[in-house]
């Protein structure tokens, strides 16, 4: 059994390889995870995620602090590589809860349709009418910021796409013949909507869901800069320039340097997510 | 008869995820002036390959060697812009699944009229496309054009269709519409891929009877391909087998239904279900893989009559008897082994 | 003696074409209009027609894909429309069916012995170790080694895909299976194999096949009797034999005339040629009376009024025609 799902990847890889810029991606992306996992041990000074020294405010880029320090005089490098925890978890929380929501609802709205069906929808489209960054601030404006209430109000701004997404497949997929010998096997619903739609909603979902990866990251730091973000003294990217901003243009590092790292990594995950679209869709074929 | 299209020894390639795909083999074969030629095979023998070499629509990463003449010039290493002049006026083509083959946001005339004015021109600029849709002589005399084609390809209503789009259409219809796309360069080849595979029986008859009365004429020269061996018999002179990248059997069509030669050749009619109701016989095992292609003759592994020198030597296409050709090891020097 | 497994009576199904803004009905795709026809237990039953004929239709709806607008199925006695609802799923039990294209009939998804297995588990046969067991049975009654279970549909070549929905037709030992197109879509010499298969199938497990095709050479060589659809009506049912030395109506003459034959022996079992005017049209527009009417060559002048009914002329040959 195992050989056979080790050729798929090997498959798969091959097609990756081809595209050189989602090899790039690809290392980006795992260079982020890695040092999101292993944040205090890279990081030069971990205990600068809660500790002050008033005595280094606002020191330039330096051997010492290759990103300067901020305005508690905390070095900007170690908080920068703590809040790639912050964030990666933001991201992946949010798209986990949006794809699962949207799966189910999608499902359920595309292959049992009727009444409930319709209401989904509409529902759904409700949703999608409004600029998903005002639903998001909308909503986080009046909860708590804890991590959990964060990507509550982030994911309401995600679940909808995912609905429409899995809608359409499922429209279409209930078609093929391969459900329709299911049906002709007396296969109960919720048979069918799990265990033979859903396996084919899964490349998709990969692609769609490390194509936002990038973008659910970024909208939580947008959330961070205007002040809605995590409690300081954590560190999240957005927060930081959030604060930084201040102090420019004299002390660019407080804000280039966050900002930096949210570009690299929306930039990587929309790499990965587009080598993963073509590595896919080839093999669908 | 003097030859139009003579193809030398064509090989073809391409590297895929696990290696080579050695597909055509050094194929060679001879069209006549005005010789309705039937391309016969199953699905994955290169037929439809053999055709695109020749129109020159592979992409890049092909490998190909080998030489095609036609009327005399070798196609392959022609320049391009006399290649697209060629293509766009002597040689015609007729793609599969006519269901598909037409644009489905133009009318049928728009699309003749462009056929006819832009045929054999490979690159257009803005200047030139306004210029030729402005010529609204050029229009007028492509507009009777098309309609003379619709009538010779039997449309009982030009004027609705030209004012149609595909999709109001029906299959028969657009394969019709087609053809008549095909002849309007009065082209001395016609080369049409599977025409009649998508369409049910009755159109199917009438699409062939359409071909051999009114198409099929001694100033055009066909290849038809199709893996249908009924269909072939009806529609061609000279039939072609390919089998895995070979042109395994070549004869006259009454000549080949009545002594196959080949073991292929042989396997694929007893595996035709008959009226006679004789009893079918598949051919055991599958078609080769091309990456790693059976040594010697690639029909070897699946043949009853296989010997030791099959898989050891490629087997020529030689001429057994007059016009008969085939590609075995049964058959050396114009004898049966 | 032979026994009636499966009574059609009656049947209708009409697609409803939503159009307008407010998508109302605008206009039905007439599928099936109104057949009735008996299948024999242990007989191959052919369902001949073109593209429109209803053919499909009709197979989708024996085995429940589609709910046809009137008419009844009886399978084996029981009226499959209107029993309670666990009764109906044993006796589905006994009704399978293999679908045209291979291709797409199996989960591209999903490996060739989960395929297999989804009927027993749809209908929790056995442990999950008898399952396996039974898997493995089928995949080698059905000339696969037992190397294939693991594969996905794409690494596979259409006969063997083919094979594949044949394994998972026959996992719950069926009595008669719909066979759509089963051939079609592959390779003449393939077609071949898995003809013989079927065959051999049939007399080892007595099977009765309900056979859709548009290929008159295999229904000659495989069927006992054959019903010819066009455009959602039966207009011809006889025996294999009867169809072919006699074909009364005069679409059955016109397609059996068509067939492209390779030798020609065969040619001269053919009916005269005769050649139709016209294309099958759309089944959104059946033509008034006889559906036939604006092709037949033997055309009358109630024959775009009134439409004729299926008649027994000859011992068990049937035509619906006004020319009898």
């Amino acid at each position: 059994m195992k050989g056979y799902r080790a050729e798929e990847l090997r498959r798969m890889l091959y097609r990756l390889k081809k595209n050189k810029l989602s090899i790039l991606g690809l290392i980006l992306v795992s260079t982020i995870f890695f040092i999101a996992l292993f944040a205090e041990i890279i990081a030069p000074y971990p205990e600068d995620s809660y500790k002050i020294h008033i005595e280094k405010v606002f020191q330039p880029p330096s051997w010492e602090h290759p990103f300067g320090t901020d305005e508690m005089g905390r070095d900007v490098l170690s908080r920068v590589i703590l809040g790639s925890r912050i964030s990666l978890i933001l991201g992946i929380s949010v798209i986990i809860v949006a794809v699962s929501l949207g799966t189910v609802l999608g499902l359920i709205a595309g292959y049992l349709g009727g009444f409930i069906g319709s209401l989904i929808m509409r529902v759904t489209d409700v949703f999608l009418s409004v600029p998903s960054m005002a639903l998001v601030l909308a909503v986080s404006a009046v909860v708590e910021p804890t991590m959990e209430n964060l990507i509550f109000a982030i994911s309401f701004g995600w679940w909808p796409w995912y609905t429409r997404l899995v809608y359409g497949e499922v429209l279409s997929l209930k078609e093929e013949e391969f459900v329709q010998a299911a049906e002709s096997l007396g296969a109960p619903s919720l048979y069918i909507m799990f265990k033979e739609i859903l396996p084919n909603l899964i490349p998709i979902l990969i692609v769609k869901g490390s194509l936002d990866m990038g973008y659910a990251i970024l909208t939580g730091s947008i959330l961070g800069f205007l002040g809605l973000g995590v409690r300081p003294p954590t560190p999240e990217w957005g927060t930081m320039i959030g604060n930084g901003r201040l102090h420019l243009p004299g002390k660019w590092w407080l804000t280039f340097f966050p900002g930096l790292a949210i570009f690299l990594t929306v930039f990587s995950f929309n790499l990965l997510g587009d080598g993963l679209r073509d590595a896919l869709d080839v093999k669908l074929e | 008869m003097k030859p139009l299209l003579r193809v030398q020894n064509l090989k073809v390639g391409f590297s895929i995820f696990d290696g080579f795909m050695k597909v055509l083999d050094g194929i060679s074969f001879t069209v006549f002036e005005g010789e309705p030629v039937g391309l016969v095979g199953e699905t994955g023998c290169g037929k439809s390959l053999t055709v695109k070499t020749m129109l020159r629509m592979l992409p890049s990463t092909a490998h190909i060697s080998g030489r095609i003449f036609f009327k005399g010039e070798e196609l392959l290493s022609m320049d391009e812009d006399r290649f697209y002049r060629l293509r766009g006026n002597e040689i015609a083509y007729i793609p599969q699944e006519p269901m598909n083959s037409l644009n489905p946001v133009f009318t049928i005339k728009e699309q003749m009229i462009d056929h006819m004015l832009f045929k054999g021109l490979r690159k257009v600029g803005w200047n030139k496309y306004y210029s030729l849709r402005k010529n609204k002589e050029r229009i007028n005399k492509a507009l009777e054009k098309a309609k003379e084609m619709l009538e010779k390809v039997q449309i009982p209503d030009p004027a609705r269709v030209l004012d149609s789009y595909p999709y109001q259409l029906s299959g028969g219809m657009r394969q019709r519409v087609l053809i008549a796309m095909a002849l309007l360069a009065s082209p001395s080849l016609l080369i049409a891929d599977e025409p009649t595979t998508a369409l049910d029986v009755t159109t199917q008859a009438q699409i062939v009877k359409l071909l051999k009365e009114r198409i099929f004429n001694e100033r055009l020269a066909t290849i038809y391909i199709t893996h249908n061996l009924g269909i072939a018999r009806q529609v061609a002179r000279r039939i072609l087998v390919m089998y895995a990248g070979n042109i395994v059997e070549s004869a006259f069509t009454e000549e080949l239904f009545r002594e196959p030669l080949h073991p292929y050749t042989r396997g694929l009619l007893d595996a035709i279900p008959k009226l006679t109701k004789e009893e079918v016989e598949g051919i055991p095992g599958r078609i080769p893989d091309y990456v790693n292609p059976p040594s010697g003759c690639r029909f070897h592994p699946r043949c009853p009559y296989r010997m030791n020198v099959c898989s050891k030597v490629k087997p020529e296409l030689t001429e057994v008897k007059s016009g008969h050709y085939v590609s075995c090891h049964l058959y050396e020097k114009g004898k049966r082994v | 003696m032979k026994t009636v497994l499966l009574n059609v009576e009656n049947l209708k199904k009409y697609f409803p074409i939503l159009g307008g803004i407010f998508g109302k009905v605008i206009g039905y795709v007439k599928a099936v209009d109104d057949i009735s026809f008996s299948i024999y237990e242990g007989e191959t039953f052919a369902l001949v027609g073109e593209s429109g004929s209803g053919k499909t239709t009709v197979g989708k709806i024996i085995v429940g894909i589609y709910k046809p607008d009137s008419g009844k199925i009886i399978f084996n006695g029981y009226d499959l429309f209107n029993t309670n609802k666990k009764f109906l799923k044993k006796i589905k039990m006994n009704i399978s069916m293999v679908f045209q294209d291979p291709a797409s009939s199996l989960n591209p998804r999903k490996r060739v012995i989960d395929i297999v297995m989804t009927p027993l588990n749809i209908y929790k046969i056995g442990s999950k170790q008898d399952r396996i067991k039974r898997v493995r049975e089928l995949i080698n009654l059905v000339e696969l080694t037992d190397e294939y279970l693991y594969k996905y549909p794409y690494s596979l070549s259409g006969g063997q895909k083919q094979r594949v929905a044949i394994a998972r037709a026959l996992a719950l030992n069926p009595r008669f299976i719909v066979l759509d197109e089963p051939t079609s879509a592959l390779d003449v010499s393939v077609q071949a194999k898995i003809l013989k298969l079927l065959i051999r199938l049939q007399k080892m497990y007595k099977l009765t096949y309900m056979l859709i095709t548009h290929d008159l050479s295999i229904v000659r060589n495989v069927a006992d009797r054959v019903a010819v659809m066009y455009l959602g009506n039966i207009v011809e049912i006889a025996s294999t034999e009867e169809l072919f030395h006699n074909p009364l109506h005069p679409y059955t003459r016109a397609l059996l005339s068509s067939i492209p034959v390779i030798t020609n022996e065969e040619a001269e079992l053919l009916p005269e040629k005769v050649e139709l005017k016209g294309e099958i049209p759309s089944p959104v527009d059946v033509p008034s009376g006889c559906p036939f009417h604006p092709r037949c060559y033997a055309r009358t002048d109630i024959c775009d009024k009134n439409k004729p009914a299926l008649k027994e002329l000859r011992k068990e040959h049937f035509v619906a025609c006004h020319l009898f």
